[in-house]
């Protein structure tokens, strides 16, 4: 395979995980949207709670890891954060960090 | 360069049965269920959008309308409700604290027409057919739908109380639906005397927003304590105790020492009968109070028109599979917030905001003939105890194995008991900010 297959091939994988993202709503998606009630439709919030599409992945892994633990100072997000496993703290970080790329 | 076939293509791939026709051919083929076959290489014909049509545009009805556009844009999304503004619940116990003004809380559905393209009908559903899957309208027409969501709030019990009719909500209101009934109780509160007393019949469980009476007692005593500090509060309680019982009785021995007087019901909490022209109320163990203002919360139940379609169970609330709110009653039908039996999940404006997003991911698995997504639910119940005291409760809820939604151990719970000041005004700052993030979020 040339390098312009391959670069066909890169592109019809992009296209394809497109197609196959539109078909399925996605773990880290679904958590992140019971964010949005509180910080926002989309992590864009209208209010004093703070916005969260804007938090790098590591960022956000980070901060959600130390809510849990309780390493970090929180009226109510140790509460909620101590709900979630590892794997889905790391899927909705992945998530909420793609918005702004998306144009959400 | 070589051209791939679709076949091709998907074989290169490996991809599932989930990979559609839709995305390679850039058609604008809506997606149904059971066209998604991804070794078919003969192009899906277009076929008419799957249409939903949701009833009732409170925090239920009005966020899956949004969300169901915004996870596909492409299906037809009619919203029915029966009035042109919705006032909201939540928050409208800060109207009697003087926090907030009714026009604060009222919205519309124009962000839902306008900004998400769901078909907005204002008209009043008188019923449903669903063997043909049509929803019958006062003004005539009928709306066709492959599913219906339902949204229908809650109605009262009558009857449970003697006494207590639709007449008597006219003297003595129960403001348990946000709007006209709100102001009358505002009216009442603020012509009363200092030195008056202000009775709150509290309903069993189950009933909408658990945390809302002690609220609503909260923020009445906020205002008698600033501007007529002889007066009282009695609750007459239907229950042995209530939502964040120990944070809210900590803080008005703090805030407004025995301003409340709170009776159990097996200690005669229990209102039976209503006198509505003597502005009376008589308990199980026959005793009678006579109040100044007098608030009853009846019991609650799913609405006559949940109930006419089919949907309520002999509890008077409509059971459904807590993966899709699907109906176990009626097929395609699916029942969301305050009406639906829910599991471990509190009637809350949190609650329906989160059921309509794991009901509107569920459907629109269903038209592509994918499984569900697993649901995640969140509840946030942030209540004010005055202006600058804030409290809340919060859980993380999943799906157990025996198919109902229960909260995660060991996560959630109480704000701290030992909570400083600024901790406190924090929470306050919290709860008014969740009321402007959760209607943007379900209305705008």
């Amino acid at each position: 395979m040339n390098p312009s297959s391959l670069a066909a091939l890169a592109g019809l994988a992009l296209l394809a995980s497109t197609a196959v993202s539109a078909q399925t709503i996605s773990r880290g998606e679904v958590i992140a949207s019971t964010c949005f009630t509180c910080h926002g439709t989309h992590g864009v919030s209208p209010s004093t709670i703070p916005s969260i599409d804007y938090i790098p992945a590591e960022r956000m892994i980070e901060t959600l890891r130390a809510y849990k633990s309780g390493q970090r100072y929180s009226t109510i997000m140790g509460r909620h954060a101590s709900a979630y496993t590892d794997a889905e703290i790391v899927e909705a970080a992945n998530y909420l960090a793609g918005l702004q790329k998306k144009g959400k | 360069m070589k051209q791939f076939t679709r076949r091709e293509f998907v074989k290169l791939l490996g991809a599932g049965g989930a990979l559609s026709s839709v995305g390679l051919a850039g058609c604008q083929t809506t997606p149904t269920a059971g066209s998604s076959t991804a070794a078919s290489a003969t192009p899906v014909p277009a076929k008419a959008a799957p249409r939903v049509v949701v009833i009732g545009g409170g925090f239920g009805g009005a966020t899956c309308a949004k969300y169901l556009r915004l996870y596909d844009p492409t299906l037809s999304v009619t919203l029915v409700e029966q009035n042109a503004k919705y006032v909201t619940c939540p928050g409208s116990n800060w109207v009697f604290g003087g926090m907030r003004t009714m026009d604060d809380l009222t919205q519309t559905y124009s962000a839902l027409r306008d900004k998400h393209g769901v078909n907005v009908v204002i008209d009043r559903v008188v019923g449903v057919d669903t063997g043909k899957r049509l929803v019958t309208l006062a003004g005539g027409k009928t709306v066709a739908y492959d599913r219906l969501v339902m949204s229908p709030g809650i109605d009262f019990r009558w009857g449970d109380i003697e006494g207590y009719d639709e007449a008597a909500t006219q003297i003595m209101p129960h403001a348990w639906k946000a709007g006209p009934q709100t102001v009358l109780l505002l009216k009442q509160l603020q012509a009363m005397p200092d030195g008056g007393t202000f009775i709150m019949s509290a309903p069993p469980m189950p009933f909408r927003c658990p945390p809302g009476p002690p609220e609503r007692v909260s923020m009445v005593a906020h205002y008698f304590k600033t501007q007529k500090p002889r007066s009282k509060i009695l609750i007459l309680d239907s229950k042995d105790n209530f939502s964040k019982q120990a944070l809210f009785t900590q803080a008005w021995d703090q805030l407004y020492s025995d301003l409340i007087e709170w009776v159990p019901a097996t200690s005669g909490g229990k209102v039976v009968r209503v006198d509505a022209r003597s502005l009376t109320v008589h308990t199980a163990n026959g005793s009678s109070h006579r109040g100044d203002v007098v608030n009853i919360i009846p019991a609650q139940r799913a609405p006559q028109l949940a109930i006419d379609t089919g949907l309520a169970n002999a509890s008077g609330w409509c059971p459904v599979n807590q993966l899709s709110f699907e109906s176990t009653q009626v097929p395609n039908v699916h029942v969301i917030g305050d009406a639906s039996i829910a599991g471990a999940l509190p009637k809350s404006g949190h609650t329906a905001n989160n059921i309509a997003k794991m009901t509107a991911a569920a459907i629109v698995s269903l038209f592509r003939g994918v499984p569900p997504p697993t649901p995640s639910h969140v509840n946030t119940c942030y209540s004010l105890v005055a202006p600058d005291y804030g409290i809340s409760i919060a859980a993380v809820y999943r799906l157990g194995e025996d198919g109902s939604l229960q909260g995660i151990k060991g996560a959630g719970g109480l704000s701290p008991a030992d909570a400083t000041p600024q901790q406190r005004s924090q929470e306050a700052g919290y709860a008014q900010g969740w009321h402007k993030s959760i209607v943007a979020d379900s209305f705008g």
